[in-house]
């Protein structure tokens, strides 16, 4: 239906390969044209990120609970590196505690996902964060204020 | 040390328009409203070339009709959560159709089309857009903030708010009242 020829890039550090395979299944099913790019612990991740030759991407999903470089290590590194200041990031997380959602937004977090527990869900969730962001990025809406918790 | 600047985006975005078209020496006239009219055909190469150079300012350029009039719209969107100071009273949809000369029909189809949400959605994002700004920049008090904005209620704004952020107005601010004091210690 839509005929965008620039794609969304979006990325996604998880280390249960399972998630990750879901993941990959429900942006698949997206209308929106998109680039993804999957790591498997937050270390792989920083160290594409940093490479002087990659893409950055417009949005990046972080879980929290990773081996080498968790998912707050890496909001933090992120956010401390002004290169990387356009990337959007949304933090997985089991929690749907108000402190927990407030702390990752106060540590920089654009996104709060409550990981969603079925497939149906997970697709309705993605659908809504990539959507939310692509308005984001192209109206030029000031993205310091730029909170979504779902 | 802090010092403040003020600075008209306009005149700013004109002067490097000027620059680069002369840079690349095309004949041009800047007309109003972001329009550009070349008085020579440009060729390939060079429409391309300053294409990447204007996008580095983040200015695009824009050579396809639908989205144009996708930007248009977004642009009488904008102004018309902006810069009124009361949204206007007559229906959204009349207003929009009167100022684009297009059907409504016509509107909210190419948009709904090309921009992956619907115009009805996209003016709530810009109108919470600008209540943050009230809330955070100008330190409006909710109901002022519904006032400015035309909402019935208080809480019909709050819960606008939170069905787009996913958080209540007094935690967003919470949040960036936070993040201020971080960067400042």
């Amino acid at each position: 239906m839509i005929k965008d020829k620039s794609p969304i890039n979006i990325m996604l550090a998880d280390d249960d390969e399972d998630d990750r395979n879901f993941f990959n299944d429900a942006i698949k099913e997206l209308k929106i044209n998109n680039n993804l790019t999957v790591f498997k612990n937050g270390r792989e991740l920083m160290d594409y990120l940093e490479h002087p030759n990659t893409i950055l991407p417009h949005i990046l999903f972080l879980d929290l609970n990773m081996p080498s470089k968790n998912g707050n290590e890496c909001l933090k590194e992120i956010r401390q590196n002004s290169k990387f200041k356009d990337i959007s990031i949304a933090i997985y997380s089991t929690s749907s505690a108000e402190k927990d959602i407030e702390e990752t937004f106060v540590g920089g977090a654009n996104i709060y996902i409550k990981k969603p527990n079925d497939f149906t869900n997970l697709k309705k969730v993605l659908k809504e964060v990539v959507n939310i962001n692509w308005q984001f990025h192209t109206s030029g809406l000031n993205k310091d204020t730029f909170f979504f918790s779902i | 040390m802090k010092l403040y600047i003020k600075y008209d985006i306009n005149q700013a975005c004109r002067v490097i328009l000027q620059e680069q078209l002369e840079k690349f020496g095309i004949q041009y006239q800047l007309l109003d409203l972001g329009e550009i009219e070349f008085k020579e055909a440009i060729p390939e190469e060079i429409y391309s070339q300053l294409r990447e150079a204007l996008k580095k300012y983040g200015i695009e350029m824009l050579d396809n009709q639908k989205s144009q009039l996708i930007q248009k719209i977004k642009d009488t969107i904008v102004e018309m959560v902006y810069e009124k100071d009361k949204l206007p009273t007559s229906t959204i949809s009349s207003y929009l159709s009167d100022k684009l000369n297009l059907s409504y029909g016509y509107i909210s189809n190419i948009f709904s089309e090309h921009t992956y949400t619907s115009i009805e959605n996209y003016i709530i994002m810009q109108k919470i857009e600008r209540a943050k700004k009230l809330i955070i920049e100008d330190g409006l008090t909710l109901t002022e903030v519904s006032y400015k904005l035309n909402y019935s209620s208080v809480a019909h704004l709050s819960g606008q708010f939170k069905k787009t952020t996913g958080l209540t107005p007094s935690m967003f601010k919470r949040i960036v009242d936070k993040r201020r004091n971080m960067t400042k210690e």
